[in-house]
């Protein structure tokens, strides 16, 4: 790394001519421009053009060698039943996983920072396992684990506890916990992380202030815990919820882009099969901007909510 | 002398729950390796079974995998490896001089770039990728590393990232050698990049993740198998009408290996790396 990075660039220019060209480009002034150029360059080409675009393309229909403005038609037709349905299927995923990868990763960070714990550096590796797979791999993994089959190892499970078998990838409950499943199986672990470090930036003196008022150990987290993690709590969240509205991978490895019913479609994934698949740019970007102006919402209120925190502290 | 009673059954109790749940993260890891020695016929009919004939066990896949018929597969992990390898050294370089410059000088318009920074940070790219998309087809880079690779380049996490761990370097190291007569460049190639090391350790294992488990925007600007990443390879191998599926458990195996046995080596860069962002892997 250090070798590829200390070999001199375009950027630097011949020493040897030493001109008035040269100095100018070294002045201190100067210098700080050069180095956000890669910055400014990406931003122009491949964040506010594409964004613009992405707008003027909602009022367009887009087709090869002509495009014209059809004004909110595009809008209008995100009035239909599929995609009521991909909104409530992302809707529904982002609540569930919001609960669970908060939740459940909480806990273990408390348990993992609690010293009757033993074997902390183990549990932590193995919770932290799943995050090193790709969504496919994961996929690939759940699709076996959860085949129709009477004898994959879920439905055996099932079997053990006297139920019956269930055709997991067939019907809308199950079909969302497979995807709730496989996206908290892979991120419990790097919310572990958050909290862990939280944790560990509590003081001590708080518990034992708690100690000395007699607080038991339900208190203490109630009480010391609980208030101290809040902004990570809501930084977690905040996450969480941007990456459920922008979930497709979760979907695609059990239905690829088409599930019985659309059980599996998700805004993302409605974006794919119009823009991607359908070719229909101008009605996949009026799902964009949609998507975008739901997550620009839940960051609005969550630097809301980090802007409030700092007044208080 | 209770308490410490006490304190030593919730212990074990702890201890028991705690096992329960690296069980289940662990499971589907390990039943994948296990699924990789088993016959995939066997497997694609009945699913993972849990009990089953340990002599079922066999290196068939392996074989099948490391034969002329598995070249596919290596063909799709070069180009994982070239792609990830190219984000890495790239947006590691813009990205850190950004983040440097950033936090270290003061120059007009720094906070308006900054913040920049922040907005972009907040628009999803799926939005983009529509738009994104057509920009690569008339610029005839579709099906192309570079088309891959272009989005990931200038990664605002990653700036962001380099900025705040560069308000922590000394600024006067860069007063000193400007007293020595070495170049603002020079400055930073030769005595602050240096320092930087960690933070570029770190990212370099973000954005590798990252972009070795890259799937939808790969999916969306690679068309011929050839040029497939193993994600979107081994998507393709997934359908219920495949019939490769000893591919498919020995390929997604040979997948998460290397990054498994990078994560054992620098572990504590791996959790500094995903937790920082908390951006979409």
């Amino acid at each position: 790394m250090n070798s590829s990075l200390s070999t001199p660039s375009q950027q630097i220019p011949p020493e040897k001519k030493g001109n008035k060209f040269t100095s100018f480009f070294n002045s201190k002034k100067v210098a700080p421009y050069v180095f956000v150029v890669p910055f400014i360059l990406s931003f122009l080409i491949l964040y506010l053009y594409p964004f613009v675009y992405a707008i003027i393309m909602s009022f367009q229909q887009v087709l090869p060698g002509q495009t014209e403005f059809i004004g909110l038609q595009n809008y209008e037709r995100l009035m239909n039943p599929t995609f009521y349905r991909a909104v409530f299927n992302t809707t529904i995923y982002v609540i569930c996983t919001v609960i669970i990868l908060v939740v459940v990763p909480l806990l273990l960070a408390v348990l993992l920072n609690s010293r009757l714990t033993k074997l902390k550096i183990l549990f932590r590796t193995a919770f932290f396992m799943p995050a090193l797979t790709s969504v496919i791999v994961a996929g690939v993994i759940f699709n076996m684990i959860f085949s129709e089959s009477d004898s994959a190892a879920a439905n055996q499970v099932l079997a053990w506890i006297g139920l019956d078998s269930v055709d997991w990838q067939y019907n809308a409950v199950t079909g969302m916990f497979l995807m709730v499943a496989l996206a908290s199986w892979r991120w419990i672990g790097v919310n572990i992380m958050y909290f862990l470090a939280a944790l560990q930036n509590i003081s001590d003196d708080l518990y034992e202030a708690a100690d000395i008022d007699g607080a038991n150990a339900f208190q203490k987290f109630y009480y010391v815990t609980l208030p101290a993690l809040k902004p990570i709590v809501i930084f977690v969240s905040t996450i969480t919820i941007i990456n459920g509205f922008r979930m497709f991978e979760e979907s695609f490895v059990f239905w690829e882009t088409s599930s019985p019913g659309n059980i599996g479609l998700t805004v993302v994934g409605y974006i794919y099969q119009a823009g991607i698949q359908q070719n229909d740019m101008g009605f996949g970007a009026a799902i964009g901007v949609f998507l975008m102006i739901i997550i620009l919402v839940v960051s609005l209120i969550q630097l809301k909510f980090f802007g409030a925190f700092k007044k208080d502290e | 002398m209770d308490t410490t009673k006490k304190e030593k059954i919730l212990s074990i109790i702890i201890l028991i729950c705690m096992g329960i749940m690296a069980f289940i993260a662990l499971f589907p890891i390990l039943s994948l390796l296990l699924a990789s020695f088993r016959s995939s016929s066997v497997l694609m009919s009945e699913g993972m079974t849990l009990i089953f004939d340990p002599a079922e066990l066999n290196l068939n896949n392996y074989e099948f995998i490391f034969s002329e018929e598995g070249m596919g597969y290596w063909r799709w992990y070069l180009n994982s490896l070239i792609i990830s390898a190219g984000v890495i050294v790239f947006s590691l370089f813009f990205s850190s001089m950004v983040g440097y410059a950033l936090a270290l000088y003061e120059f007009k318009g720094r906070n308006i770039i900054f913040l920049l920074v922040l907005v972009i940070l907040m628009i999803p790219f799926e939005i983009l990728m529509l738009p994104l998309y057509q920009m690569m087809v008339s610029g005839q880079i579709i099906d192309t590393y570079l088309s891959v690779m272009l989005p990931l380049l200038v990664a605002p996490v990653v700036v962001f990232f380099f900025r705040q761990y560069c308000l922590g370097l000394p600024k006067e190291l860069m007063d000193s050698a400007r007293i020595d007569g070495c170049s603002e460049y020079g400055i930073f190639f030769k005595v602050m990049a240096p320092l930087m090391l960690p933070s570029f350790a770190a990212m370099a294992i973000f954005q590798g993740l990252i972009s070795w488990n890259n799937f939808l925007w790969p999916l969306v600007v690679l068309r011929s198998n050839d040029m497939f990443t193993l994600p979107v390879g081994l998507a393709t191998l997934l359908t219920p009408y495949g019939s490769n599926y000893d591919l498919l458990f020995t390929g997604s195996v040979l997948a998460i290996l290397p990054i498994i046995i990078l994560f054992i080596f620098f572990q504590r860069y791996f959790i500094s790396g995903l937790t920082m962002g908390g951006v979409k892997g």
